[in-house]
């Protein structure tokens, strides 16, 4: 690394590029020379929603190689700073690794700036991010992420799903993304009300998940027999709060005996 | 063909080390401090500029002489961290890693360029009781000239140096709780001889490193707090 005269931005990813060339490594040179890639694993369902005290992040906690299942309890929501999360679907090794990379370039910027970045410079930061993996996109390797965040300039709750251009638009109410987003999205639409409060906000994802998890088979939803539970997190004033399995569980019980028939 | 003249090396590093000193002991001086509940840096600064800086999960900057000089130094720390936190892993940035990387580029900046930097810097690094071998604090001092000394419960740098060394050596116990020590930080400031005899919150800028916290332990503390401490 050149220290003196080395790169003097505030990009950690620029840093790299300039410094350390071998830690950015373009993937989709590879597919010139292997052609085709063998089977990797894909994240499936994702879900955010705006709610009164800011935003919701919710995820299942499977991943699928093909008609495999590759993990049971994949971590799809990650924390990118303290007011941000990312949900990630797609290819799950690209996408752990971009929302990594991602928490480092926010800190970077923080650090040597003094200021943190704008919610909405971090929204453009990851478009910019998802642009650059565009050939890998169009070889199979997409990362669809959903971003969310809560904005301590506006003192509210804002959410951004992006696609695989890098395109990035603002959502002012809820999204999903995965292979059981169309369900996610059908049951949100239902659900979903204005300034929920936190525990409706928690009851409309896990029920969003629910749908998704029966009607796609690629989607985990909740493992009672395992005890794996959808991951739920928020980013407040204050934060980010992870809900607990216990709560999220009691949350599916109500859900579930609020869909038994009568006769049963 | 011109022939360089000769410069006997031993005037030249005299000039340029009586130069560098100069400029430091014209700024105003950090304090170092171990406490209970972690390491706590002390300015005299009243300005938006900051001296102090974090670098890392458990490490931090301070930086005397010419900010420009050492708020490139700070940033440097940040891009090596950083970059080894991401080659690595986050428990792999330590404090002495980056007081070598600095030491190796003061030296080389300090034989290597006619004008030797202005400056003295600091690298704390708190421990972490859930780490096995990681529990110990750490304070390095880095000089103009690439000299790094691990320093134990405390430390000084900038101008007046030697008086506040002295205070320090005379009132500074181990195991002070936070409120004690920032008194003491205080206190050992307005000795310095080229310093304020009377500082308020307003004139300080302190940040700690706190080892009961998790992740980026690196926190800065508000004029209300610092007036709360120091009644």
């Amino acid at each position: 690394m050149r220290f003196w005269d080395g790169y003097k931005g505030s990009s950690f990813m620029e840093l790299l590029d300039a410094e350390c060339p071998s830690l950015r490594p373009n993937i989709h040179h590879w597919f010139a020379e292997v052609g085709q890639l063998p089977e990797t694993a894909h994240g499936t369902t994702c879900v955010s929603m705006i709610f009164s005290d800011g935003a919701l992040v919710a995820a299942d906690r499977l991943a699928t190689m093909g008609h495999q299942v590759a993990s049971r309890e994949i971590e799809k929501v990650y924390a990118t700073d303290a007011h941000s999360l990312m949900a990630i679907a797609g290819a799950a090794g690209p996408a752990i690794e971009m929302a990594r990379l991602i928490g480092v370039q926010f800190e970077h910027r923080e650090k040597i700036e003094g200021e943190p970045l704008e919610l909405e410079g971090k929204a453009n930061t990851l478009g910019q991010m998802i642009r650059q993996n565009l050939p890998a996109a169009m070889q199979g390797l997409a990362v669809v992420p959903l971003f969310a965040g809560f904005d301590l300039r506006r003192r509210i709750g804002r959410v951004w799903k992006y696609e695989i251009t890098g395109g990035r638009y603002e959502e002012a109410e809820f999204d999903s993304v995965g292979s059981g987003s169309i369900f996610a999205r059908e049951s949100l639409k239902k659900s979903f009300k204005t300034n929920a409060t936190r525990e409706e906000a928690i009851a409309i994802a896990i029920e969003a998940l629910t749908d998704a998890a029966d009607e796609d088979r690629a989607t985990g939803g909740v493992d009672l027999h395992r005890g794996i539970y959808p991951r739920v997190k928020m980013c407040k004033a204050d934060g980010i709060e992870e809900v607990g399995d216990e709560e999220i569980a009691q949350v599916y019980q109500t859900i579930m005996s609020n869909r038994r028939h009568p006769g049963e | 063909m011109s022939f360089p003249f000769y410069v006997n090396p031993e005037q030249m590093t005299q000039d340029k080390a009586e130069f560098a000193r100069k400029g430091i002991a014209r700024g105003k001086s950090i304090v170092t401090l171990e406490f209970a509940g972690g390491v706590l840096m002390i300015a005299e600064n009243p300005l938006q500029l900051q001296k102090l800086g974090e670098i890392y999960d458990r490490v931090a900057f301070a930086g005397v002489g010419k900010f420009s000089e050492f708020d490139r130094l700070r940033k440097i720390g940040v891009q090596w961290a950083d970059t080894e936190g991401y080659r690595f892993s986050r428990d792999d940035v330590r404090g002495k890693a980056l007081a070598n990387v600095y030491s190796q580029l003061l030296g080389e900046e300090f034989t290597r360029s006619p004008k030797p930097f202005e400056v003295e810097i600091v690298i704390a690094e708190c421990g972490d009781d859930s780490l096995s071998g990681h529990e110990n604090n750490a304070i390095y001092k880095v000089g103009f000239d690439g000299t790094i000394q691990d320093q134990k419960g405390f430390c000084a740098i900038g101008g007046s140096v030697d008086s506040l060394t002295n205070h320090l050596e005379s009132n500074y116990s181990d195991g002070l709780d936070l409120g004690a020590t920032l008194r003491l930080g205080r206190e050992t400031l307005q000795r310095a001889e080229n310093g304020t005899s009377d500082l308020p919150p307003e004139s300080l800028e302190v940040a700690i490193l706190d080892r009961s916290g998790r992740g980026r332990r690196f926190r800065r503390l508000s004029h209300e707090e610092m007036a709360s401490h120091l009644g």
